[in-house]
């Protein structure tokens, strides 16, 4: 059995053979079709975990597929970091000489990659950071598509019309939810993102290594634990989730903690995790870890160990995290914004909050009521199975490559026997 | 004399599979005035959309609503009385998109004219318009016989349910799927499997219990052609023989 073979078998042993089988069916009409996907890190955060899956998923699906990372000096990032936030909502100050440190960055970058991706059939350009390389790079051939992870709903204007002069160069753009689309000259879809099955963040583990890791982290495993993993990051809300600990450790006893990594792309993020420590200190049964990017066996465990995970943010592209808790079985108390409402059907697979007194209720009554929180997890790893995984992920990005080519149609039926349909035509000029 | 040779054969049913990929139309509508204005110009794909794509789309089993209209009107605009009429809606009772666009607009006109105030109430999220693209592929797979469905239906993607018995209905005259358009060409035989499969409502179902129903009654049926077999008496001429073991 090839590699390749093994990979999509393994896939169809949890998604089914059905998932399995479209993906192939799809990439059958696209073998040979070089994509390049292109973003700022390669550890850390939730678009790196989904290429990291992905790739490999393509290239079994007979697809040339590359990731390349685009790469800048530390100022870069505190600029991009910037455009983050004011993506989804916040007013940031952005100087003349930031956007030229922007844009350097992408020239140099552009002139670096500009083998690769002038020749590339579909160049797939991930958030904000690299989204200027098509402005330098005029003799591309292929499609061009961005894709945008964050919650882009109510974005600070001045931001978002520096970086609209160049998305609307781009044959089309991808979201994860309807309402973080923009008006734009383009066809924009809505594709949510996904986990991976078999990633170390979200394998199986046995007890006795959730066991372990819990010990080595200081935590009681025979007690009760209610976990946020997320990035340190104002958006997450940690000092909202200590606050609903506080208010629910009134009348019930568990353990909190509140764990996240750190992304090459999120120097703000030290900050954010010095104030949350200071705000722990002296505080009883809350924990606060910071983590290493390699550390998913240690999220893993977490995940696995508690009762129930929250994701109690204010702001939320999608929300990945609250895609793994429920594929171990978890009932979610995640904020109501952005993709958590998506995934936390609310009374069904976890309850939707809007404060820290919301959330500390939701955390007394899973606690209290045992066989719900059993119900709601069983619920919401099925809905994870049917809705959320990379094979889902991979056939909408599929079926997106081949509508794009085939110039967007509301219904495209693509011929029997036909072994590929790549290339159908040159693509057009970009839509401005 | 061969089975196909003795009835007027209507040929293979092709098994089909489909892709959806959801586009943002970019239009959205924060009151129930400017849903009308909106719902009067959108792309029929998007009224599609919103009363079949949610089968193809993560949403949770029998939800309360049934389509994104009343759904938005009991979340955002909450008014309970038009989510309430909106949800009765069976899209496929209507004969085209148009008629479905006019029904949905005179049943929110018709609640917005019974409190003035209504039509201006500003809900909290908007009503963001989406349409739908779906990118269908031929599985390869082909049936002989009806009652061969059943062998295969376990191995049917939801995407396959969706093509033949929702989609389908927006193909086929008298918005019949499928099965039952393929079915009803072979001899009167199969009338009762034609009528099994009719029981269903795809609005109230998901793929996967479309499935589990069919599954679920064909193989009943089957059963009784096995039955028929086994009394040559009671089997009535032009019934095709099923394969062994199907």
């Amino acid at each position: 059995m090839s590699g390749n073979q093994g990979l999509l078998e393994r896939y169809a042993r949890v998604a089914g053979a059905e998932a399995v089988a479209q993906m192939q069916q799809l990439a059958e009409k696209l073998r040979g079709a070089r994509v390049v996907h292109v973003n700022s890190t390669a550890y850390g955060g939730g678009v790196a975990e989904i290429l990291h899956s992905m790739v490999p998923l393509m290239k079994a699906l007979g697809l040339e597929v590359s990731w390349e990372v685009i790469q800048g000096p530390p100022e870069f990032f505190e600029v991009t970091k910037r455009f983050h936030h004011a993506l989804q909502g916040r007013r940031v100050d952005l100087t003349e000489d930031h956007l030229r440190l922007y844009q350097e960055v992408n020239q140099k970058e552009a002139e670096r990659l500009a083998d690769k991706l002038s020749e590339a059939d579909f160049v797939i350009i991930h958030d904000p950071q690299p989204a200027y390389l098509i402005r330098y790079l005029p003799k591309r051939r292929g499609y061009w598509i961005w894709r945008c992870h964050i919650d882009l709903s109510r974005p600070f204007y001045p931001v978002w019309r520096f970086l609209e002069k160049v998305i609307v160069q781009y044959h089309a753009s991808i979201y994860s939810m309807p309402e973080f689309s923009q008006p734009l000259p383009h066809p924009q879809y809505i594709i949510p993102p996904s986990i991976d099955p078999f990633s170390e963040k979200n394998r199986e583990l046995a007890p006795e290594e959730v066991f372990r890791i819990l010990k080595d982290l200081g935590l009681d495993p025979s007690r009760r634990l209610v976990v946020q993993i997320s990035r340190f990051d104002p958006f997450k809300d940690p000092l909202g989730v200590m606050r609903a600990a506080e208010l629910a450790q009134k009348f019930i006893s568990f353990q909190l903690v509140l764990a996240g990594g750190g992304a090459a792309d999120d120097p703000e993020g030290e900050r954010v995790y010095q104030e949350v420590v200071q705000a722990a200190r002296g505080k009883k049964d809350i924990y606060v870890f910071k983590l290493p990017p390699e550390a998913h066996r240690t999220v893993n465990a977490l995940q696995r160990a508690a009762d129930i995970v929250l994701q109690k943010s204010l702001r939320e592209g999608f929300g990945l995290t609250v895609t793994e808790a429920m594929w171990k079985g978890k009932p979610v108390i995640g904020g109501a914004t952005g993709g958590i409402r998506t995934q936390v059907v609310n009374h069904h697979t976890g309850f939707l909050v809007n404060t820290p007194e919301g959330a500390a209720l939701r955390i007394r009554y899973l606690l209290f009521y045992e066989e719900k929180r059993r119900e709601m997890g069983l619920k919401a790893r099925e809905f994870v199975r049917q809705n959320f995984l990379i094979t889902r992920h991979v056939r909408d990005y599929l079926a997106l490559m081949l509508s794009v080519c085939m110039g967007s149609p509301d219904r495209l039926e693509l011929e029997t026997g036909e072994a590929c349909v790549w290339p159908p035509v040159e693509p057009g000029p970009p839509p401005l | 004399m061969a089975e196909k040779d003795r009835i007027k054969y209507p040929g293979p049913f092709v098994v089909k599979d489909c892709a959806l990929v959801s586009v943002s139309t970019g239009e959205k509508a924060y009151t129930l005035a400017e849903l009308v204005e909106k719902i009067k110009k959108i792309d029929p794909s998007s009224i599609h959309h919103h009363f079949w794509a949610r089968h193809l789309r993560p949403s949770f089993d029998h939800p309360e609503f049934h389509n994104d209209f009343a759904a938005w009107v009991h979340m955002e605009v909450r008014d309970r009385i038009l989510a309430e009429r909106l949800n009765l809606i069976s899209p496929h009772e209507y004969a085209s998109m148009e008629d479905l666009r006019e029904a949905l607009i005179l049943l929110i006109q018709e609640r917005v004219f019974e409190d003035e105030h209504l039509g201006w109430r500003k809900a909290e999220n908007p009503f963001y318009f989406v349409k739908s693209q779906l990118i269908i592929f031929d599985t390869g797979m082909r049936l002989e016989w009806p009652h061969e469905i059943a062998d295969v239906l376990e191995s049917f993607s939801p995407g396959t349910i969706f093509y033949h018995f929702i989609d389908a209905r927006r193909r086929n005259p008298q918005g019949l799927d499928d099965f039952r358009n393929w079915i009803r060409q072979f001899p009167p035989d199969y009338k009762p499997l034609e009528d099994l499969i009719a029981k269903v409502d795809p609005f109230f179902l998901s793929l996967y219990e479309i499935r589990d129903f069919l599954i679920r009654h064909i193989r009943t049926f089957c059963a009784r052609i096995h039955a028929l077999r086994e009394e040559p008496s009671r089997r009535k001429k032009g019934f095709p023989r099923p394969r062994e073991g199907g």
